[in-house]
């Protein structure tokens, strides 16, 4: 068991340096033949596209390249072959809209429309005006592009949907009977959801209004945490290390503390009880920091969620970059250091798969504890 | 794309997409899910319970079995008891029927072997009589034959008569 699960770990591993490497490859090749591409205008999925000789390996670029969102779903790159999975570009700008595929870029001038997709430091991978990017003025552009990282919601969505509709079908065709299969595995999880999160945090009472959105949350951002960990299609993309995405969630439970408070944690909030009073009274100190409270708490189910994915993202990636950096100096000792370095990010990709779940954890947790905050009952002694 | 900037396009479709998932899986997973995990725990609860219920009835069972037992054996006791004293008590008033019957039939015996030995007796004295008057007359008529005798006779006769 544990050895089936080390032997595909190193294929995922391995698979990960692959895709890193053939850019290396690529590079060099381009460099001795000096050809030039023309861009295919097929209607494929998989495009050949023309490569700019590439620079020297910069491993910061690298990563961030891997970790932030795109607006192409870059798979490997083979000899001069980039597989790419082109995105659809949605933009409007200046009331107009816009909409092409995100291969149009892949030409002489990098431009498509006017539009291109930015080089410079502050704006790195948004797609902005020409004229913005030349002179650093221009007309702000609305950006409603599927890039990658929408892909891959959409993905998870429908995989999420797929699974637990299937599961849901299990229960209706065989209604007392005992699971099995994948209905098996995710019981025990969605029990632990609904009696150790949600029935112990918001109480007996009012814990089954909660419920499908905990449920729903956990299991996107697990699901969303695995398919990250996965290097290849359809996984790969750091969905839950994106700002937006943990973002949006995290007001997600914002509004459902809000919405659901009822009076005692109004009155908890303006009120603190179990403080002293000068602290309330001339200046509302106490007030003050609990209605900042009220943000700083999802703000921070945001970042922690956030930075957590990020930076497991980027401590592999890192990993890999260190056997190419040695690489680079000398093949032998990219090899003397790429074996100790495989298996430390075996290790990480461990470590990774039990921060996957912890994370989707403690943010169900926090955001069903702050539900049972907002709906607590006042006691009564 | 900046790592903590977070684009507006990004947003707006994670908000869709998550709505649509939240909506999706609420009505179509979560729902029946619950309802099927509440059935099944109640299913199971109950099923204990009855269970429970059914070893009590069980041990409940096996009591009143012993009771009904027991109180066929000790019917069966009584039984045999009354029984028995119904054996004793038709022998014993058997065995004084018998004694009785027994009694009866000495005493009748002994009635009738009374009435016998009587009916002999009279039997007897009257065989005996006619026997002595046979005898009498035989001598009589023996004695009597010679007129001297006869003259003899009457003559004693005679003397015992007395006229007053």
């Amino acid at each position: 068991m544990i050895r089936s699960q080390f032997a595909s770990l190193i294929l995922v591993v391995v698979f990960l340096c692959s895709l890193v490497s053939f850019p290396q490859v690529q590079a060099s090749t381009m460099m001795q033949e000096g050809s030039t591409l023309k861009p295919a205008d097929s209607a494929s999925a998989w495009k050949l596209k023309e490569k700019p000789a590439e620079e020297k390996f910069n491993p910061g670029e690298m990563i961030m390249e891997h970790v932030v969102d795109s607006h192409e779903w870059h798979i490997a790159t083979i000899g001069h072959l980039d597989l790419t999975i082109p995105l659809p570009v949605l933009i409007i700008c200046k009331g107009q809209f816009h909409a092409f595929w995100s291969w149009k870029f892949h030409n002489e001038t990098r431009s498509y429309l006017g539009f291109t997709i930015s080089k410079e430091r502050a704006n790195k991978g948004k797609i902005v005006t020409v004229q913005e990017e030349m002179t650093g003025k221009g007309p702000k552009v609305f950006d409603f592009s599927i890039t990658k990282t929408v892909l891959a919601i959409f993905l998870s969505g429908f995989f999420l949907i797929l699974i637990f509709g299937s599961v849901a079908d299990r229960y209706k065709k065989e209604p007392n009977q005992a699971p099995h299969g994948l209905q098996n595995l995710l019981e025990p999880v969605i029990l632990f959801i609904r009696d150790d999160v949600a029935k112990s945090s918001i109480g007996e009472k009012k814990y089954e209004k909660y419920l499908p959105y905990l449920l729903t949350i956990f299991f996107f951002i697990l699901f969303n945490n695995l398919m990250g960990i996965i290097p290849i299609f359809p996984g790969g993309a750091n969905v839950t290390g994106n700002i937006a995405v943990t973002g949006v969630m995290a007001v997600f439970t914002l509004i459902i503390t809000t919405i659901s408070g009822n009076r005692h944690y109004w009155v908890d909030i303006i009120n603190t009880p179990g403080v002293p009073w000068w602290l309330k009274v001339p200046v509302p100190l106490m007030p003050i920091v609990e209605i900042i409270g009220i943000i700083t708490k999802p703000f921070v189910l945001m970042v922690r969620l956030f930075a957590n994915m990020t930076a497991g993202h980027i401590i592999i990636l890192g990993f890999i970059c260190i056997i190419f950096i040695f690489g680079q100096i000398s093949s032998a000792l990219g090899v003397g250091v790429g074996i100790p370095t495989l298996l430390f990010m075996i290790f990480m990709d461990l470590l990774e798969l039990l921060i996957a779940f912890i994370q989707a954890y403690v943010f169900t947790l926090l955001s069903a504890l702050y539900f049972g905050l907002a709906t607590i009952e006042p006691e009564h002694h | 794309m900046e790592l903590v900037n977070p684009g507006i396009g990004l947003i707006v479709w994670m908000t869709l997409a998550f709505l649509a998932v939240l909506y999706i899986l609420g009505k179509y997973a979560w729902n029946p899910i619950m309802k099927a995990l509440k059935e099944r725990e109640s299913t199971i609860h109950d099923a204990l319970n009855s269970a429970e219920k059914a070893k009590e009835e069980m041990q409940k069972m096996k009591f009143s079995n012993e009771e009904l037992l027991q109180e066929a054996k000790n019917e069966r006791d009584a039984i045999l008891s009354t029984a028995r004293k119904i054996k004793e008590s038709i022998i014993e008033e058997s065995k004084q029927k018998a004694a009785e019957e027994a009694n009866r039939i000495i005493v009748s015996a002994k009635e009738s072997i009374k009435n016998e030995k009587m009916a002999a007796i009279t039997d007897l004295k009257d065989q005996l009589a006619e026997l002595s008057l046979e005898i009498a007359k035989k001598i009589l008529k023996k004695e009597l034959s010679d007129p001297k005798k006869q003259e003899n006779y009457i003559k004693e006769l005679m003397k015992d008569v007395k006229f007053n």
